[in-house]
């Protein structure tokens, strides 16, 4: 593990669409996940016998139930608007990699196996069957896609290459293809709580520390409160928060806020996790498992708000997902659904994103900072993908890009964008989204972060930015990770309210 | 899975070179996967190993890196409680490192 060989790309001025080079990531394949994870999901761990039965009937299911992922099959005129739009393609210039051909892996057996005129004549309309090469492509480049979503908007149709590559990955587990690293991920959060499996006694252990080190620092009896009923706030927040840095510096700051509000809040063992792997692996039914732990922790505790950490992916599902996953959305006639409603307070928003609460006690002059003590950094703001391109903040329609922004420039002096191409709705991916943060995909997480690095560079070099400011759990591990391949220091790294928290004055 | 022989010992490890049962671990284990991460194994990183030891035999987990600096602060001095420090010993990521030397579980989720 000190790390495979592979050439890293260089920085440039601008990011440049490389020379295709068929084939140039057709070696990267992610680890196979093993019979414990695969079994508890329900899947099998090897190929079965009737693997390319179980496959189509799989899609048969999914083309039945998802009608956008036929509309999306359906709808490609290859007209090319988004091959030069993935970050993928960009830093690993496998054609593979662009997303109209990544989806046309599945697009041919699509055409083969559920339309006319690719049943009867499938030379004429690019049908094909499925076969078992096919099937090891598929499972290479669909663990080569973040699902960060760029693509689609530059999709004159709106395709959405990540329903095409969640449904692929559903496909591939169906068969026992499943990755390893969301494979067992999703099997920890079911059983402990969090991704990282982080059992009760050592999360309330490394909380304890916290509180000793707050208080430390500041003379003030911070505290975060674990497990505690009838708190006004439930936190949700990803559980790298609890273990890495600099994810910690962030839940710091969320409890400094908490304090100076005067609030009550808590976080809880049983749902120690926002992020949710469900969504990367098209699972519905794993989705609403993982969201279900929330629900039961909100309810057992009687929270009346839940609010949500610095995570992506998170933000995404609980925003969009939440109300029919698991409230009222799902069941009108379902009684927790109704239990939950009557006690979640309905002045604010359900769920509310950390951002939007902090920005909110901004603007109503609850909190008050000195921005000087963030003078020695020069900051700029990643967009993570999917709080992006698939939810919003506050009440104003781009909400999501002006409330991080706001909440920095209200904490500190400099603040400069990176460019306009890269940023907001045209973000691109930190490279280790939707289940690629992993060390066995490192060559693509590398690759697919060049986009992002040359555009930090020309921040780093033109305004002397010196902090990569985040609201994601994946993004700050990715970039942390990522940053010295391209000769940068990994501390440059940090979150949005690591910087609230250099900045908040308390007392 | 694949098996690598340690001192005599056939030992089993996954993909990545991680011990698959815990208990196959000792010091001459610790050494030969050290050497696999291009790390040189000196005191300073023994410290680093045995805590981690100690805090898993407790939790079942490895420590999150703020509470692995504070007890190596603590040990040795606060210019040693910081993660730089932790991955002058640990290049590749102390968490991951570390933990593999140590004969424990790779710690993943969104780090």
């Amino acid at each position: 593990m000190a790390g495979p060989e592979f050439e890293v790309p260089s920085l440039t001025e601008y990011t440049e669409v490389p020379k295709i080079q068929e084939g140039a990531m057709a070696h990267l394949k992610s680890f196979l996940a093993a019979e414990a994870s695969q079994s508890y999901l329900g899947y099998p761990y090897e190929l079965p016998a009737d693997w390319k039965e179980r496959a189509i009937d799989r899609m048969g299911q999914i083309l039945d139930r998802f009608r956008s992922v036929r509309v999306f099959l359906d709808a490609c005129v290859h007209c090319g608007a988004c091959t030069d739009k993935c970050h993928y393609f960009l830093g690993t210039a496998d054609p593979n990699n662009m997303p109209v051909a990544r989806q046309e892996l599945m697009r041919k057996v699509y055409r083969r196996y559920f339309t006319l005129p690719g049943k009867i004549a499938p030379w004429l309309v690019g049908a094909e069957d499925l076969t078992e090469d096919k099937l090891n492509k598929w499972y290479n480049y669909y663990h080569q896609c973040s699902e960060c979503r760029r693509c689609s908007v530059y999709c004159p149709y709106g395709i959405d290459t990540a329903e095409i590559t969640m449904a692929g990955r559903e496909i591939l587990n169906y068969v026992g293809y499943g990755q390893k690293y969301s494979s067992e991920i999703l099997m920890k959060v079911q059983k402990v709580g969090n991704n990282l499996g982080l059992p009760g006694p050592a999360l309330a252990d490394t909380l304890e520390g916290l509180e000793e080190d707050m208080e430390a620092d500041t003379g003030l009896p911070i505290k975060m409160p674990l497990d505690v009923k009838g708190a006004e706030i439930l936190l949700i927040t990803p559980s790298a928060d609890f273990f890495s840095e600099p994810h910690v510096e962030s839940l710091i700051g969320y409890a400094k806020v908490f304090h100076a509000a005067g609030v009550s809040w808590t976080l809880s063992t049983y749902a120690s996790e926002a992020g949710n792997f469900g969504l990367f692996n098209g699972n519905y039914e794993t989705m609403r498992d993982v969201a279900m732990r929330i629900r039961d922790a909100a309810l057992e505790l009687g929270a009346k708000r839940i609010i949500v950490g610095e995570c992506g992916h998170a933000w995404r599902v609980a925003y969009a997902y939440w109300n029919t996953l698991t409230g009222i959305g799902w069941g009108g006639e379902d009684p927790f659904s109704k239990q939950l409603q009557d006690q979640l307070d309905l002045r604010y928003p359900q769920p509310t994103h950390i951002c939007e609460y902090t920005w909110d006690l901004i603007q109503r002059g609850v909190l008050k900072f000195d921005k000087s003590l963030n003078d020695d950094r020069v900051i700029t703001f990643h967009d993570s993908c999917n709080v992006a391109r698939a939810s919003r903040m506050g009440d104003e329609p781009g909400g999501q890009f002006a409330i991080p922004r706001n909440i920095i420039r209200a904490v500190a002096n400099n603040f400069r964008d990176m460019p306009e191409d890269t940023i907001g709705e045209a973000t691109f991916c930190c490279g280790g989204g939707g289940g690629m943060l992993t060390d066995d995909l490192i060559e693509a997480r590398v690759k697919g972060a060049l986009p992002r690095m040359n555009a930090y560079n020309s921040v780093v070099r033109k305004d002397g930015v010196n902090f990569l400011a985040l609201i994601c759990a994946i993004c700050k591990a990715q970039f942390t990770k990522v940053l010295p391949y391209y000769g940068f220091d990994r501390g440059m790294v940090g979150g949005v309210h690591q910087l609230v928290s250099t900045a908040i004055k308390l007392d | 899975m694949a098996t690598v022989n340690i001192a005599g010992k056939d030992i089993e490890v996954d993909e990545e070179g991680y011990l698959t049962n815990l208990a196959d671990w000792n010091r001459d284990v610790a050494e030969y996967l050290a050497k696999e991460e291009k790390v040189d194994m000196t005191d300073a990183h023994w410290e680093v190993i045995d805590f981690l030891r100690e805090y898993y035999d407790e939790y079942q987990i490895a420590p999150a890196i703020r509470v692995l600096t504070k007890a190596i602060g603590k040990k040795l001095g606060a210019d040693k409680g910081n993660n730089k420090y932790l991955y002058e010993l640990f290049p590749y990521g102390p968490a991951k490192q570390a933990c593999k030397i140590g004969g424990l579980p790779k710690p993943t989720g969104c780090i």
